[in-house]
């Protein structure tokens, strides 16, 4: 066998010829085991999502969160992953297309000196765009009809996603050229899911009754198991992220733990203390803002700085997530106030934290190693034009696909109920789980 | 003939049934409903966004008797059903004019 785990018969081979690489194979497998545990987070987030709405609606979010997977990993092998990574059209804007189709696997990552095979790498950043449009389904729940979010996925995926990784995720990018770290996607996954939320909450429109009405989750118990499968996942996400089974990877991983854990706690103290209750869903919620807070930074921060930024987006978090009542945007399930602000605080304190004595490869260090601020400015660049893209690209998107295939389902069938009416299925058998029910 | 109608909670009732059995009561109806009494609804709290329930899940059970068993029923279904806590329920009874068991068609006191 050679390193790059080929038979000799197959040498001749264009897949097995890959001359300028360096495969490992320890680094490979953790690769591959890493796009796996990427792709169930997004399972795992049409769990946690599917908790939260109504029982007549979780069924559109689980089937939302299935589609998205089929048609964001075309599109992605398609085109999507050639203009995040393909070579560089020109200003670090955006890939060519000549990787499109995932032409040329023999040819290394523009820029990237990996040592896997460019196609795991392909896969695993293919999970990645998968569950960043994923999200979505969260702002749109309750009233986001399944054939416009599925065309809003495909563009936004081409549109908004692709460009955004290609400026901070590829060397070649602009952004990465000026030296932003985003460890494993704070700015390209969460603040980009963010931003794209609110542009699509405010065309969406608030849902019927909101917030007038109590809209209040039907299921906790698979809110849990959901956030459970991401927090699972992440380790993936963000150890996954150093590209190797490597001493990076283990200290990612250690602070992706962290982090979690300080997010379930800054979430449970300030949600004591504001409404006397710790919450089984301010649990599950916190975790999610200290992984989302941790993503960008994982590979760059010591431990303790890691439960810092865990900590401190578990608080701001439960903050963020009352922000909609007071501006009136109905993000149903609080993809601003939790990837967005907490993706936003993640990646500013990258700028403080960072250091080369975790990453020795960084340019830039954080202000906590007196190194100035010019990483900080980096990063909060990073994040405006980012936001600024995201949410443009969008509002035009959505836009776009409300006038031609619609987006907003109808008044009646928001009453009825998305399962039903537009799927023909409902989740639950109510009427013989009462026939059933002990006592009677 | 006298109906008792009692609204109790929902965790008393096999202690109910089990009373009116030994007591002598031959049948019975039962449904799931949703009300308040001084105790009112509570308060749920979703990501700091209360939400007021204002409706309990409660029992109700629908039982003809005999006028002259009608208060010891009732007695029988408050001794039950008590917890001594608030949300217990209430019991009352109304005038049944006319009864009919539907296989046989016997009338009144017969078809109890």
């Amino acid at each position: 066998m050679t390193s790059s785990g080929c038979a000799p018969a197959r040498e001749d081979q264009t897949l097995c010829n890959l001359p300028a690489m360096h495969i490992d194979a320890g680094d490979t497998a953790w690769v591959l085991g890493s796009a796996a545990l990427v792709l169930f987070m997004t399972p795992g987030l049409a769990l946690f999502y599917g908790g939260m709405v109504r029982s007549k609606n979780v069924l559109s979010i689980l089937v939302q969160n299935l589609a998205c997977i089929a048609v964001v990993s075309v599109v992605w092998a398609v085109a999507a992953y050639s203009l995040a990574f393909g070579p560089d059209a020109g200003g670090g804007f955006i890939g060519t297309l000549h990787l499109a189709g995932l032409a040329h696997p023999e040819l290394a990552v523009p820029g990237l000196d990996l040592s896997v095979p460019p196609l795991a790498f392909a896969a695993f950043q293919m999970m990645f765009a998968v569950i960043t449009a994923a999200l979505l389904t969260g702002t749109g729940a309750d009233r986001m009809h399944f054939n416009g979010f599925l065309a809003l996925a495909a563009i936004w995926t081409l549109v908004v996603y692709a460009p955004i990784a290609h400026w901070v995720f590829s060397p070649n990018g602009w952004l990465a050229q000026r030296g932003v770290l985003d460890f494993a996607g704070g700015n390209v996954v969460e603040v980009d899911s963010g931003a794209s939320a609110l542009a699509l909450a405010l065309v969406l429109g608030v849902r019927r009754g909101w917030p007038r009405e109590a809209m209040a989750p039907h299921s906790l118990p698979l809110t849990v198991m959901g956030a459970g499968i991401l927090w699972f996942g992440w380790f993936g996400f963000n150890a996954g992220s150093a590209l190797g089974s490597s001493g990076l990877a283990a200290q990612a991983l250690i602070g992706t733990q962290l982090a979690a854990c300080t997010g379930v706690i800054g979430w449970l103290v300030v949600e004591r203390w504001q409404t006397g209750h710790a919450t089984t869903l301010g649990a599950a919620s916190g975790a999610v803002c200290g992984l989302v807070a941790i993503t960008p930074a994982c590979g760059f921060v010591n431990s303790m700085a890691a439960m810092v930024i865990g900590l401190v987006g578990g608080v701001v978090g439960v903050l963020a997530v009352r922000v909609k009542f007071r501006f009136g945007y109905d993000d149903s399930l609080d993809v601003v106030g939790v990837h967005g602000a907490c993706g936003l605080a993640g990646t500013l304190l990258v700028g403080i934290f960072a250091t080369k004595a975790v990453n020795g490869a960084i340019t830039h260090q954080g202000l906590v190693t007196g190194a100035g601020p010019y990483l900080l400015g980096v990063q909060a660049l990073a994040l405006l034009v980012t936001i600024a893209w995201a949410f443009t690209g969008t509002w035009l998107i959505a836009q776009l696909v409300q006038r031609t295939v619609g987006l907003r389902v109808t008044d009646a069938v928001e009453v009825q109920g998305l399962d039903t009416a537009i799927h023909a299925e409902s989740a639950y058998d109510f009427a013989s789980m009462r026939a059933g029910q002990a006592g009677f | 003939m006298r109906l008792v109608t009692a609204v109790i909670k929902p965790f008393k009732l096999d202690d109910v049934k089990e009373a009116l059995e030994t007591f002598g009561v031959q049948g019975l109806t039962v449904a799931e409903v949703s009300g308040y009494g001084r105790q009112r609804g509570h308060t749920e709290v979703y990501r700091g966004a209360e939400y007021t329930v204002d409706f309990v899940p409660k029992v109700r059970l629908d039982v003809v008797v005999a006028d002259d068993d009608a208060k010891d029923v009732v007695d029988v279904i408050v001794k039950a059903a008590s917890t001594g806590q608030i949300g217990d329920g209430k019991v009352w009874t109304t005038p049944v004019d006319d009864l009919v068991r539907v296989r046989t068609g016997e009338r009144g006191p017969d078809a109890l």
